[in-house]
């Protein structure tokens, strides 16, 4: 369901000169620090995803651009202009809340208009970009009703109409599709890069849920604990994670630990315990002779057979200890004669194939490059 | 409408500059009423101390005052002690703080008794019902305090209807003297501060978790055990707020023992009263509100930390 | 007792109506009673309305009613203003000096005895007129001061516990789309929070209508108010007229409570329509 983001990135990067640049923003809450040190940059048209778990930061992150808190340190840069000081209500930033934060007593027509009131915008003109705006989000005929006549995907295009008419510079998304179910969840996904590739306004999203981050970014953030571990384009973030925490968080992966043995400027070998063999990296490693290091192998990245298969390197036999049946693609728990657990994700490519089943003996092979050699 | 608000908006920010309710108009949020309770509410407490320390003279008002500016320029304050070594000499007054708190201790443990069930009865009722009966506990409240105690008068007589149905019942011979009584302070104490009781404990007892009960149940707990053990701690803060809400102002009470009681139902409200509109004596009822201020406070401080407590929950 | 309705609940729920209602209805009775002995029922003249025929000719009656209406009304709208800033002030400013001590403030009015608070604000105003020469004598004026005193701590337990309910982030949301904070107030939070400042309204006008204690202390010899009055005349014992005034109020708070409460009733019902309205197209 992705649509093109590397197209996408292309075009962020092209734009060149940063739009929206943090620096060294820093938010402490007493002794509590929930930003630290955290410096970015995002370009212009750009859909940046900050990712974490709870307790992440990300939010207060997000407030902060937003101007609903003060930074300790540091300071944010919209468009080159300074608006660290800049109270919510005079920021070129808009947002769109988690509830929707629609407002009760008005109808969608109204709280749509709001903005545009604050800012003195002429009357005439008011009415025809909230018609266009209301069009846009597919809810023309809905202007006299109240928010609490809507469903919830109703009230969330509002929400955003409400945020999109005043063409902000920024957009800031707080978990935008958290309180939707999974049909209507993907469909405004789809509706959101549209949307925002037809008015080509920023976004800055926050989220838990990878897969939405995975779909609507452009680029992510991962965050921990204040902290942003690596930004990249989804492909980088899953592909090449820089630390144990990153590729963990995001999809599966198979983790161990390992001790180089070999060491060339265009190969590894890894001696792994756990997996009870080595493991074949066709790129080079920058670390010391006999560093620890971490070999992550992502599940779709292993395949299995009933036969040994040709190659030398990266071959391993186990036992079939689990099995998932998903519709599109079957999950396996591969035990390793070491007593090891692979996580294995076959496509089920046939209709009717021979089904691999409990206790079945297999063999599992890798492509050199697979693996990613994570040093933190 | 909404026109309008943007022209006292408009109005307002010329008033006030940049950013209202920014720091200005963040401090004149707060100020109008500090200042407003400050003047009229807390600086007379100050008075009344002051007035407490004064001496009683023949004069409108009827007091000497305290601080004074002599011929010879000296500044003389004049601390009249003997108004509190009257009131804690006097049996009279002592006897008169130690019946308030009992006569409102029991009150307060009385209408907890009536007013718990009740709250729990009204919560606990399907939802037309509810808003029914919670109008109906709120509604007297709304209807003359003094009236509804004035209603007990005509009850409580010696021709009223009472006293007719026990005689007609022939379970008394002649009518029961009610009136004037400690019963009848009490009947009135109950009567007027059942809904101050009841409020806070409807609003506990509606907070409660239902479920937690149904887990008692599923676990073996039978429903009574289960009130004990769990109902009744969880809702622990509204018994608090209510019995705290019914003694502090009924401790001070004035408009029941004057009406319903006796000669022998000596409460210090009647007590200022009549030493203030009937001796005309200042210092002296200064002397004993200032008292009755020191004891009650105590219960004023806890009742604040209660409802801050429920406030953060 | 999840579902189970306990006797011992019910019986406890009639006894506690019961006791609540009787005296009402008995007043209610009695003024009926062509007997001026209230209590004794004269059935050959009962029932009569000669009581409430005279309650419309008494002249102190209705002179103390109007000005009770007139300081009531007063003060329900001082207190309404004074006490929303203060809620405000309470619920949205979590930290200023003094917090503590306005939090006192803002509560003792509600429940310390009232000899107290009348007592405190008579010397009040006996110093401040030594002192300034205001007020000049007590009357409506030091009144009205009081109960808005004191009527403000309940206006602000009410309006405080609505502005706790407001959604904070439609505040935001307000903020964020270009709205300076006065105008948040007045565009988003006013109107949010307009049942509680109605019924603090309400509530204020019947704290002042029905006080006795602190205007006895404030008033002056001009200004009697009608709960004065009517205590004057029940110490002296049981009075039909009272009887025949006490129905009335009785059936105008019940009137105004009945419409209030099918008012409330028929917005929830409209409430509940609208919420599936919201699963129909659109016209």
């Amino acid at each position: 369901m992705n649509t093109a983001p590397a197209q996408r990135a292309a075009s962020a990067t092209t734009a060149g000169q940063p739009y929206v640049r943090i620096d060294r923003l820093t938010k402490r809450f007493g002794d509590f620090v929930a930003v630290r040190q955290v410096s970015l940059e995002i370009a212009r048209g750009e859909v940046f995803c900050l990712l974490g778990g709870s307790g992440c930061g990300k939010t207060t992150l997000l407030r902060m651009l937003a101007g609903f808190e003060a930074p300790t340190e540091g300071a944010i840069f919209i468009d080159g202009v300074d608006v660290t000081q800049v109270p919510p209500y005079e920021r070129p930033v808009n947002m769109m809340f988690q509830s929707y934060a629609l407002f009760p007593h008005m109808t969608v027509a109204q709280n749509v208009a709001f903005g545009l009131r604050q800012d003195g915008t002429a009357r005439g003109e008011i009415e025809s970009r909230v018609r266009d705006m209301l069009a846009l989000v597919k809810l023309d005929g809905y202007e006299k009703r109240k928010p609490h006549q809507l469903s919830g995907g109703q009230r969330q295009r509002v929400a955003l109409a409400r945020a999109l008419v005043k063409r902000p510079k920024l957009l800031l998304l707080d978990e935008p599709l958290g309180a939707l179910d999974k049909k209507l969840r993907e469909h405004t996904q789809f509706e959101l890069v549209n949307l925002q590739e037809k008015l080509g306004v920023t976004f800055v999203i926050v989220t838990h849920d990878q897969e939405e981050a995975m779909t609507l970014g452009t680029r992510i953030g991962v965050m921990r604990a204040g902290e942003i571990l690596q930004v990249g384009s989804p492909t980088d973030i899953y592909e090449y994670p820089n630390s144990r925490f990153v590729a963990d968080f995001i999809g599966s992966v198979n983790l161990t630990e390992g001790t180089l043995v070999e060491d060339e400027p265009d190969h590894v070998r890894i001696e792994c315990p756990q997996l009870g063999g080595t493991v074949y990296v066709d790129h080079g490693v920058s670390s010391p002779p006999d560093a620890q290091l971490s070999v992550a192998i992502r599940p779709e990245k292993i395949h299995l057979s009933r036969e040994r298969p040709d190659q030398h390197d990266n071959v391993l036999a186990g036992v079939v200890a689990g099995i998932a049946y998903l519709g599109d693609a079957t999950r396996y728990l591969i035990r390793l004669p070491t007593g090891f657990v692979l996580r294995v994700t076959a496509p089920n490519v046939f209709r009717r194939e021979e089904r691999l089943a409990h206790d079945d003996s297999v063999w599992l092979h890798w492509h050199a490059s697979a693996a990613v050699v994570v040093t933190r | 409408m909404s026109g309008l608000a943007d022209m006292l908006a408009q109005g307002l920010r010329r008033l006030g500059g940049a950013g209202v309710k920014g720091p200005l108009g963040r401090w004149l949020v707060i100020a109008l009423p500090y200042l407003w309770l400050t003047v009229f509410f807390l600086a007379p407490f100050l008075i009344v101390l002051k007035i407490a320390f004064a001496n009683i003279q023949l004069s409108m008002p009827p007091v000497e005052p305290v601080v004074t500016w002599t011929a010879d320029q000296v500044l003389q304050l004049r601390l009249h002690f003997s108004n509190f070594t009257f009131v804690f000499g006097d049996q009279l007054y002592v006897a008169a703080f130690l019946n308030s708190l009992k006569v409102a201790g029991i009150s307060t443990v009385l209408a907890l008794l009536l007013g718990y069930p009740m709250a729990y009865g009204i919560a606990r009722a399907p939802g037309a019902w509810r808003n029914i009966l919670f109008l109906l506990v709120v509604l007297p409240f709304f209807t003359s305090f003094l009236l509804r105690v004035y209603a007990w008068l005509g009850l409580l007589g010696r021709n009223g209807p009472i006293n007719d149905l026990l005689l007609g019942l022939g379970l008394v011979h002649e009518p029961l003297q009610m009136l004037q009584t400690d019963f009848a302070v009490y009947l009135g104490m109950v009567y007027s501060y059942l809904p101050f009781m009841v409020l806070p404990l409807y609003s506990a007892i509606e907070k409660l978790d239902l479920t937690l009960l149904e887990a008692a149940a599923d676990l073996g707990c039978r429903p009574t055990k289960a009130f004990f053990t769990i109902t009744l701690p969880l809702t622990k803060e509204g018994i608090f707020a209510g019995c705290l809400l019914v003694f502090i102002p009924a401790v001070g009470e004035y408009v029941i023992p004057a009406l319903l009681g006796g000669p022998d139902t000596l409460m210090i409200g009647r007590v200022v009263w009549d030493e203030f509109f009937g001796n005309r004596d200042w210092p002296v009822a200064s002397a004993l509100a200032i008292v009755l201020l020191a004891i009650l406070s105590g219960f004023v401080l806890l009742l604040q930390r209660v409802q801050a407590r429920a406030g953060e929950a | 007792m999840p579902g189970r309705r306990s006797l011992f609940v019910l019986a406890a729920l009639g006894f506690g109506f019961a006791f609540l209602y009787l005296p009402i209805l008995a007043m209610i009775i009695y003024s009926f009673n062509a007997s001026r002995l209230v209590t004794v029922w004269d059935s050959a003249n009962s029932p009569t309305l000669a009581w409430y025929v005279e309650l419309f000719h008494n002249a102190p009656i209705m002179g103390s009613a109007r000005l009770s209406l007139q300081i009531a009304s007063v003060n329900a709208s001082g207190a309404v203003i004074l006490g929303t800033l203060a809620a405000f002030a309470l619920e949205r400013y979590r930290r200023f000096r003094g917090r503590a001590l306005f939090g006192l403030l803002t509560t003792a009015p509600m429940v310390l005895p009232e000899v107290i608070t009348g007592l405190s604000l008579l010397l009040l105003f006996v110093a401040l007129e030594q002192a300034v020469g205001w007020p000049g004598g007590r009357g409506a004026t030091t009144i009205t001061i009081a109960h808005i005193t004191f009527s403000m701590a309940y206006v602000i337990v009410v309006i405080q516990a609505r502005l706790a309910t407001v959604d904070r982030s439609l505040e935001e949301a307000a903020m964020d789309l270009g709205a300076r904070p006065w105008k948040v107030f007045l565009v988003i939070t006013l109107p949010l929070i307009m049942p509680a400042i109605a019924s603090g309204w309400v509530l204020a006008f019947i704290l002042s209508w029905d006080d006795l204690v602190i205007t006895s202390f404030v008033s002056g010899p001009s200004s009697t108010t009608l709960p004065q009055l009517v205590f004057s005349k029940v110490r002296l014992g049981v009075s039909p007229d009272i009887n025949a005034l006490a129905t009335i109020l009785v059936l105008i708070v019940t009137v105004c409570v009945v419409v209030a409460g099918s008012y409330m009733i028929r917005a929830e019902r409209r409430r509940t329509r609208d919420a599936q309205a919201a699963f129909e197209p659109a016209p």
